[in-house]
């Protein structure tokens, strides 16, 4: 079975050949580009960004791609283009001199034109096909082709002539974009291109959702293609369109075993000894106050002294505001700025949707490329959002991060007032994605509120599982061993008393130990007294013995000698036992 | 009667794309419609695109045939093969001769 099956996956079918549009994100969801060859029709209302995106298209094939193009407009033309999109740094006049884009204008001006008789539009097909050989274009843009319906009345004949040149494009192997403008009701188009363009509809939607206005794109059909058939948000930045894609979501970025330090040493020890993760996405939560800002200011900061760029993007205070407040905690990140390698992007959250705000993430870091990103807060950016609405776009945000290698860190604001209803509760949707989340708490306690973290999850690495109490002081960020009450961890001043406690507590036990000693020396001392005279006791009863045993022995002696003494002059045989009998006597 | 003076001629230009039947047809018309009308006062200039294609966009040409009265001002454009005389004659400003 398994053998049989690899070489099938091989032999997938010859995919369509694509032109890549170099539009972020669009090659994404479309699989590689356009059609390549064949012409792809890009529809919308008025102002949703048609003629950005077809000139985009254009542009970013000359230049990047190598395949020159011709634009052929009937609306504005060839000044107010070049105007139009010099604000997506697109420079028309030089790539014309460079003849790399051709401009054609075709004014249609309904009031000069008198129509008699059989006609085609040879002319255009001469013009385009003209313009075409004079660069070696290999793309064309048409927009808006409409506007011939507008201009000339006999529309069987225009339709007909529509229809060949399609026909013409594709034989002459032009990706062409065409452009048209939404129909009323459900049309895809006023005029019914979507008939003779059929091998890719791409619309455009520019939509305002609770004042906030948002651009959708969707590939509608692409004939011969797998593609994201979801609405994608885009946006028209400085630097050209970008959509941001979901379903071409992957998972298969690489897991790098490098790790980085947060910028507080007690926070690395607590994760393993050495950090997070490059490339992992780190979520810190906590109710107001609990010094989320600070370690993620700590975070960027981190970097630039490695030598890394970081880029905060902050959502609540404005970047001379971050860079006053960090500096009363020992943390000057101006120099950095100056340096360049740290980029401060404040802006309000309601300025523009979350799809726009991701999209400009997704622009500004594209353009800084930097190696540590910092969000503050996310959850202002997901205000009255939902769950559902708010994951994929974070996903989205995430898996781009992740595939640039970029690490990451959101801090959450939670509704959790001081702790007490389970932070961890809220923001379940949004933890799920992170690879490492800290969670800070207030804890009140004996008439104050202090600050505590600890690692709830970190995602491949031996964490610690340590409750820490997190100081903010004119000195910096420090983290600190908390003491273990009767039934509750001790922070602020009852920890200092507590360890002030234990600290006189073990003086007095080491008094205590001393005088024993001393005590025990003394008694040492009387006891060897004792043992000393004893022995001399001992000593003086033993010489008193000795002296009686001496004196018996000489006294014996001198009985002996009287005895015999006595005996001799008896003149008798005497024993000594009568005479003992007769002295008894 | 015509109303032209005799110092105002027609500068008349065909723009057409190769010998095709509505090309050939367009010039028979012209020929045929500026001699009934504007005799002696046109002057007829046809353009062949094919062979010149930098003209489709500098004159703005983008249906063939299109007929263009450069002069008297202002410019004027008729497209299609110009078989509808009455238009034509709208279409260049010309009062017919015969009433």
């Amino acid at each position: 079975m398994k053998k049989n099956m690899h070489p099938a996956v091989k032999r997938t079918p010859p995919t369509l050949p694509k032109a890549p549009t170099g539009i972020t994100g669009l090659d994404e969801v479309t699989g590689g580009g356009l059609p390549a060859g064949r012409p792809t029709l890009v529809c919308g209302s008025a102002g949703c960004g048609k003629t950005m995106l077809a000139m985009e298209f254009l542009v970013r094939g000359a230049v990047e791609f190598g395949e020159p193009g011709v634009f052929m407009m009937f609306e504005e033309n060839a000044a107010e283009l070049t105007a139009n999109v010099r604000s997506l740094g697109f420079d028309l006049d030089k790539l014309v001199k460079q003849k790399k884009i051709a401009l054609d204008y075709v004014h249609i001006e309904r009031s000069e034109i008198e129509e008699t008789g059989e006609y085609d539009l040879e002319g255009l097909f001469i013009r385009l096909g003209h313009a075409i050989d004079a660069i070696g274009a290999k793309r064309v843009v048409l927009d808006t082709v409409e506007a011939l319906f507008a201009g000339l009345p006999n529309h069987a004949i225009l339709r007909a002539e529509l229809r060949r040149l399609f026909r013409w494009l594709k034989d002459r192997g032009m990706t062409a974009i065409i452009t048209g403008e939404k129909g009323e009701g459900n049309a895809i188009t006023r005029y019914g291109l979507e008939e003779y363009v059929a091998d890719c509809v791409i619309t455009l939607d520019h939509r305002v959702t609770e004042q906030i206005s948002t651009r959708r794109l969707r590939v509608l059909k692409y004939r011969g293609s797998a593609h994201g058939t979801n609405e994608y948000p885009f946006l028209i930045g400085e630097r050209g369109l970008s959509v941001l894609p979901i379903t071409s979501l992957r998972l298969d970025h690489a897991a790098p075993t490098e790790r980085l330090s947060t910028g507080i040493a007690r926070l690395d020890e607590m994760l393993g000894g050495q950090g997070v993760f490059r490339g992992s996405s780190v979520l810190v939560s906590g109710s107001p106050g609990t010094g989320k800002s600070s370690i993620g200011a700590a975070f960027a900061e981190a970097a630039c002294r490695r030598g890394e760029r970081a880029l905060m993007f902050a959502y609540e205070e404005s970047s001379a505001q971050i860079l006053r407040n960090m500096r009363s905690i020992a943390m000057d990140l101006a120099p950095w700025v100056e340096k360049g390698v740290l980029q401060i992007h404040a802006s309000r959250p309601t300025l523009q949707g979350l799809e726009q705000h991701l999209v400009a993430m997704h622009d500004t870091m594209q353009a800084f490329r930097p190696a540590v990103v910092v969000v503050d807060p996310i959850s202002n950016l997901t205000l009255d959002r939902s769950e559902q609405e708010m994951k994929p776009m974070l996903m989205r945000l995430l898996d781009f991060l992740k595939q640039q290698q970029i690490t990451s860190l959101f801090t959450s604001l939670t509704t959790g007032g001081n702790g007490t209803n389970a932070p961890e509760d809220s923001q379940v949707g949004v933890s799920s994605l992170m690879d490492t989340w800290l969670l800070l708490r207030n804890m009140e306690f004996n008439g104050e509120r202090n600050r505590t973290l600890y690692v709830l999850k970190s995602r491949g690495m031996a964490h610690s599982n340590q409750v820490r109490e997190f100081v903010l002081s004119d000195s910096g960020i420090a983290l600190v061993d908390v003491y273990l009450g009767a039934d509750r961890v001790l922070t602020g001043t009852a920890r200092v008393a507590q360890a002030a406690h234990e600290r006189s507590a073990a003086e007095l036990r080491l008094e205590e130990h001393e005088s024993k000693l001393r005590h025990l020396a003394a008694k040492r001392k009387a006891i060897e007294a004792q043992i000393a005279a004893l022995n001399a006791e001992i000593e003086a009863e033993e010489a008193e013995v000795r002296f009686a045993m001496a004196q018996e022995t000489v006294q014996e002696g001198l009985t002996q000698q009287n005895s015999a003494t006595m005996a001799e002059l008896r003149g008798g045989e005497n024993t000594t036992n009568q005479r003992t009998d007769e002295r008894k006597r | 009667m015509n109303t032209l003076t005799k110092t105002e001629t027609f500068e008349l230009r065909l723009y057409v794309a190769g010998q095709t039947p509505k090309s050939l047809a367009a010039l028979a018309n012209l020929k045929r419609i500026c001699e009934t009308h504007l005799a002696g006062q046109f002057q007829i200039e046809v353009i062949d695109l094919t062979k010149t294609p930098a003209l489709a966009e500098d004159d703005q040409i983008f249906a063939v045939p299109t007929l263009v009265r450069r002069l008297p001002e202002p410019i004027k454009k008729i497209i299609g093969d110009l078989s509808n005389e009455d238009r034509v004659l709208v279409g260049l400003d010309v009062r017919p001769v015969k009433a």
